[in-house]
């Protein structure tokens, strides 16, 4: 995977803390169309917050978020949304008693002509795109609360996807997940890259890291311990970046 | 991605051929069951204070159109903010509020047409009402916008702003006057509150009983034709017609029901005076028809379930109340919806005012005294989850009704004492929440 050109998204030296603890320390990271990089690193590692500065949840303290070579302000969701970023959350980030449908437009709702909200037009839709994601897939006017967690996490990847999203953060997409389910991510993640959009992984299993990913940033205690090409490490390289917070000399 | 690949749960074709009739009813309809419990312990409290007065005083009183009549025009107020109670407790708040607003805004408005605006218009002038209502309705508003604007921006509990806000507005109101009453207000003003004359008569309410049910009957189609245009599962033809009948049905027995009740031979004989009509004030029957206030209720819930319902501001506030932190990264902006919920609380607390000004035909500072209680009582026993995130606006008007029946019905039965209404109103109130609890585990 040869990158040249303006990466598509430009993470530069952003920190964030909250009361004392420094969340992000000082992370830069970078993301290529068409590209999957892996975050990792133990629980508490600040993965989670570093993509949030991304997706708008939070306002980095400072630094910078370049997107294709121009810098751009993200204040809040809406900001990133408007940016073509989606993100599936690591809490899912799903309105318990609303319906699979209204989650998956929540904020961006179908509309007919006089501004009321078209529930129909919403429910065909989010039958159309989950029948790719999950064929499963049956309780569509139930409240989410009532599904599974991987119906659930099946409506949260549906919310990401559906947008035409060009950046697709995902946040331990597959933690609820069982085998058959986690095979199913794979393969949407393999075919989202190829269609070209850049994706950011948090994912612990290191396998599905080796499989999924053309680069592994590895964070810890808050900063970013390093950044490897897949392809030129062992997965016990990675491993190690991970508990020892060390580059492996080959790669560094 | 589903944890049993086989067997879906909710297939739209499931053979219901083992449910009893009811059941298969309630399928085919697509009734909210909970709703069909609260409409049925509605009817049995009527029903109940109707025989209780058969068999122990040796008359039944409760099922008359006089009794339904006056009871739809008590439920006005109250219904009124119980709607927008609905979204306050949704959104996992609470408004203490509201009748203190009530009495300030009433106290606002009573001085403002009967000291001020007769000033420069001149009495009995025909915008005095209109001027003083919109009033009453703003400064009910930017109350509410004050109270939302420190709870959300400000993040002060809204148990604690509205607690604060209760006492602050009573208070108020009893200085815009010095605790004086304010009476009478302005004629045209005054029908807003119902009365013979703040009715709509016979004519009157059989066009609104009959627009309503071509608006039923549209509402019904509509929604079969986008079920088709989507190919989803269409109810039974049968079912849709049953619904039709029956709230249709409800309707016109409504319409019945109201213009069943005859003005009293006084107003009948001031009228036929006023209009000189010669035949006998006896055998005149003019019929109420349905009280203004019990219009305006019902434009209300009817604007609040379209808001609820069919709006993205409705689908944010149930949003906000299932999880404020999903709706916040869903890029709505919680603070904001926040504010204008109880701006809007505050709104109808306004218009509550006029109506209960009006019904009493005077302003004064106790207006609306402990309405909160009755408010918050008729939200929760209407559905109304104040865990957040449910709640239906027909179930609180539902709600409200069950709170005046028994209000009424201790009246009625010869138990009037304000203290016999309080112990069944608050046995009720915790009984309702109860039976809620066990059938939503039911239902689990
Ligand atoms: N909203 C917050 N308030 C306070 N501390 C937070 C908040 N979010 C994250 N943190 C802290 O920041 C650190 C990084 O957390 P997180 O990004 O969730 O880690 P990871 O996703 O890598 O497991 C942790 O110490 C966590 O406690
Ligand atoms: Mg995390």
């Amino acid at each position: 995977m040869a990158n040249s050109g303006t990466p598509l998204v430009e993470l530069r030296d952003i920190s964030i803390a909250f009361g004392g603890i420094k969340a992000v320390d000082h992370v830069s990271i970078d993301l290529y169309a068409g590209e999957v990089v892996g975050l990792l690193g133990h629980n508490g590692a600040g993965k989670s917050t570093l993509i949030k500065c991304l997706s708008g949840a939070y306002k980095a303290d400072s630094g910078q978020i370049l997107i294709n070579g121009k810098e751009v302000e993200i204040k809040n969701p809406r900001d990133a949304r408007a940016q073509n970023i989606e993100t599936i959350y690591q809490t899912l980030a799903l309105a318990d008693n609303l319906d699979a449908a209204s989650n998956l437009f929540l904020g961006r709702e179908l509309v007919s002509p006089l501004g009321f909200v078209d529930d129909s037009a919403m429910e065909a839709e989010t039958r159309k795109i989950l029948k790719r994601l999950n064929p499963n897939f049956r309780k569509f006017n139930v409240p989410v609360s009532a599904l599974s967690g991987g119906q659930r996490q099946s409506v949260a990847i549906a919310r990401a996807v559906y947008f035409n999203a060009k950046i697709l953060i995902m946040d331990e997409p597959t933690a609820a997940l069982g085998p058959q389910e986690t095979n199913m991510v794979s393969e949407l993640i393999q075919e989202l890259k190829a269609q070209g959009l850049g994706i950011f992984l948090i994912e612990h299993d290191i396998h599905n890291v080796m499989k999924l990913c053309d680069r592994a940033s590895v964070m810890k205690n808050g900063q970013l311990v390093g950044t490897v090409n897949v392809d030129e490490v062992t997965d016990e390289d990675i491993l190690g970046m991970i508990i020892l917070g060390k580059k492996p000399a080959k790669a560094a | 991605m589903t944890t049993t690949p086989t067997a879906p749960q909710h297939a739209p074709q499931v053979n219901d051929a083992h449910l009893n009739p009811l059941a298969r009813f309630i399928r085919a309809t697509e009734l909210d069951t909970r709703m069909l419990g609260m409409v049925g312990a509605l009817l049995m409290i009527w029903l109940g204070f109707h025989l209780y007065g058969v068999l122990v005083n040796g008359n039944g009183v409760f099922l008359t159109p006089r009794n339904l009549w006056n009871l739809s025009v008590q439920t006005a107020v109250t219904g009124i903010m119980a709607t927008g109670m609905v979204l306050v407790i949704i959104t996992r708040n609470i408004d203490l509020s509201v009748g203190s607003i009530v009495g300030f805004t009433g106290m606002v408005m009573g001085i403002l047409q009967v000291n001020i605006l007769p000033q420069y218009l001149g009495l009995g002038h025909p915008m005095i009402w209109v001027i003083t209502a919109i009033t009453g309705l703003i400064v009910g508003a930017l109350i509410g916008a004050f109270h939302g604007w420190l709870i959300a921006y400000r993040a002060i509990p809204s148990f604690i702003v509205t607690l604060g806000g209760l006492l602050v507005w009573r208070g108020a109101a009893f200085l815009t006057a010095d605790g004086k009453t304010i009476s009478p207000v302005d004629p045209t003003f005054a029908l807003l509150g119902g009365g013979p004359y703040g009715a709509i008569g016979s004519t009157g309410s059989w066009i609104v009983g009959i627009l309503g049910c071509i608006a039923i009957i549209w509402i019904l189609m509509r929604a079969r034709v986008a079920r088709r245009k989507h190919q989803f599962a269409l109810r039974p033809m049968w079912a849709e017609a049953t619904l039709a009948a029956l709230t249709c049905g409800a309707l016109i027995g409504a319409v019945l029901v109201v213009n069943a009740y005859p003005w009293p031979i006084g107003i009948v004989k001031t009228y036929a005076a006023a209009n000189g009509l010669t035949a006998d004030p006896a055998t005149i029957f003019i019929s109420h028809g349905f009280a203004i206030p019990v219009m305006i209720l019902a434009a209300v819930a009817i604007a609040m379930t379209i808001l609820m319902t069919r709006t993205r501001f409705g689908r944010y506030v149930f949003a906000i109340g299932g999880n404020p932190e999903a709706a916040a990264l869903a890029g709505i902006n919680t603070r904001w919806m926040t504010l204008k919920i109880f701006s809007l609380m505050g709104m109808l607390s306004g218009l509550a005012a006029v109506v209960a000004s009006a019904r009493l035909n005077s302003a004064t500072n106790a207006l609306g005294d402990l309405e909160e209680l009755y408010v918050i009582a008729s939200a929760v026993v209407g559905g109304t989850s104040l865990a957040g995130g449910v709640g239906t606006i027909y179930g609180a008007i539902i709600g409200t009704l069950v709170i005046q029946s028994l209000q009424t019905g201790m009246v009625l039965i010869g138990y009037g004492d304000g203290s016999y209404r309080k112990i069944v109103v608050g046995i009720a109130l915790v009984l309702a929440v109860y039976l809620d609890i066990l059938y939503r585990k039911k239902i689990k």
